[in-house]
């Protein structure tokens, strides 16, 4: 067999500069990111559990607390963000530095593909070759990702919540780009089916070493506007037994309001609708325990 | 990715990238002690991998553009997705463009024009140049490699 240097033997330079490109897209979003306080990764797993709105509804408590707020809807192919946050239609300033983001429910800064698509009901496309799409899409969605969160001139923010689709692929993904993520939200509902699908991401969050990782259990009971009686809309104890085999705790219960539903869709958040109501002292309580933990590994640029 | 000149022992260095415009790639690649040239080629999809993830082989004529992949691969982006910014063309060093510029400009479709439009000031002002005509544009895409743009 003939001898001759392999890759890690030759150190001379081709001049094919991918590397160098590489490096250099990891430090523009390294430097954009250093401008943020705490990214939060809002995930679940599973889809269906109100992760979406969990989010929506967060980013406004958050805001309406003081704080800037920014939100990434990494759900690129079932993107709801831009909706739920009334921005549905803006376009997008393109700024010197970076594509400035939409301006959303109380002051909310998003960004989501819904907002780059022709039509509501378009699907996420990309341009040809259309042959073997299996092999490339994965690397164009990560990508996408990545200019969602490095290439928007987000200024400074307190929070920027990541809304993460379902699939313990997509943490994944998030984590490869943002591999200091100092929090991340597991959503779940009462449901043994929920308890199971979430325990696995659960499982990646930590074994990623995420510093702060805590349950939100959604659509715990319902509460009768008419007398408060609280009852319980799943049956079983799917979020504790998740929260007590996983040693995470659980840092809010979001109980289920039709209302939260029905104006989170039409883009004004139900807890901005009515403040006093048990959803939103819930996600106030949550937004509570979300700033005991900002990141202490990050300063925040001013 | 490195090409070794087995005969010489020596690491064959990038000479100049094509894009034939059927999804394909050629990469040239040179030994600078025999001079023996080689391509690389790679098939549509070869291709596809590589620039989705916004990298170019043998780097960049002109700085990375923000949303630069989503612009450029999206299939049906909205034209109502971007505007430009108030401040543009109002910064120190500002470069004019000139009517015809302007309505070629325009031929651009809106899901990338601001980002095409950057590449040309940028490209107008570090050379100084302070109208920006047709001819300029045309100047640019040849040298930046900007076909289609």
């Amino acid at each position: 067999m003939r001898k001759f240097r392999t890759y890690n033997q030759v150190d001379h330079d081709t001049g094919s500069e991918l590397l160098e490109q590489v490096l250099d897209q990891r430090a523009r979003l390294s430097q954009r990111l250093s401008s943020v306080g705490t990214i939060v990764a809002i995930a679940s797993g599973k889809g269906g559990v109100g992760k979406s709105a969990v989010t929506a509804n967060l980013a406004v408590t958050l805001a309406s607390r003081g704080h800037a707020v920014g939100v990434v809807d990494a759900d690129l192919n079932g993107p709801s963000l831009a909706r739920m946050l009334g921005v549905t239609g803006q376009s997008l300033e393109d700024g010197e530095d970076g594509v400035v983001p939409a301006a959303g429910a109380a002051g909310v800064s998003v960004i989501s593909m819904e907002l780059f698509q022709e039509g509501a009901d378009a699907p996420l496309r990309w341009k040809e070759p259309s042959s073997d799409t299996f092999l490339w899409q994965s690397s164009m969605e990560t990508t996408a990702l990545r200019e969602f969160l490095g290439d928007v001139a987000w200024g400074v923010l307190d929070f920027l919540l990541v809304d993460v689709p379902p699939g313990t692929d997509k943490i994944r993904r998030l984590l490869e780009l943002v591999p200091n993520l100092p929090v991340a939200l597991m959503v779940a509902t009462p449901s043994e089916m929920s308890r199971a699908v979430v325990a696995r991401s659960l499982r990646m969050v930590r074994e990623a070493e995420v510093p702060e990782v805590g349950i939100v259990a959604n659509m715990t009971e319902y509460v009768c506007p008419a007398c408060g009686h609280e009852e319980p809309i799943f049956t079983g104890n799917g979020v504790e037994r998740l929260s007590s085999e996983s040693g995470v705790s659980i840092w809010g219960r979001i109980p289920f309001d039709p209302h939260l539903a029905v104006s989170t869709d039409r883009g004004a958040p139900w807890v901005l609708e009515d403040p006093n109501g048990p959803a939103a002292q819930a996600f106030d309580a949550l937004a509570e325990r979300v700033e005991g933990a900002r990141n202490p590994r990050a300063e925040r640029v001013p | 990715m490195k090409f070794l000149c087995i005969p010489c022992d020596h690491v064959m260095e990038f000479v100049e990238r094509q894009l034939p415009g059927d999804g394909t790639l050629a990469a040239v690649f040179a030994c600078g002690k025999c001079q023996r040239e080689m391509a690389l080629l790679t098939n549509p999809m070869e291709t596809q991998f590589v620039s989705s993830m916004g990298i170019k082989i043998g780097g960049r004529e002109v700085p990375t553009q923000p949303m630069e992949v989503t612009r450029t691969s999206l299939e049906g982006g909205s034209d109502a997705a971007f505007r430009p910014s108030p401040s543009a063309g109002s910064s120190p060093g500002a470069v004019e463009w000139s009517p015809d510029a302007v309505e070629r400009l325009q031929r651009v479709p809106s899901f990338v024009r601001g980002m095409v439009k950057r590449i040309y000031t940028d490209y107008a002002r570090e050379r100084e140049i302070r109208v920006l005509t047709p001819e300029v544009m045309d100047t640019a895409r040849s040298e930046l490699g900007l076909e289609g743009m």
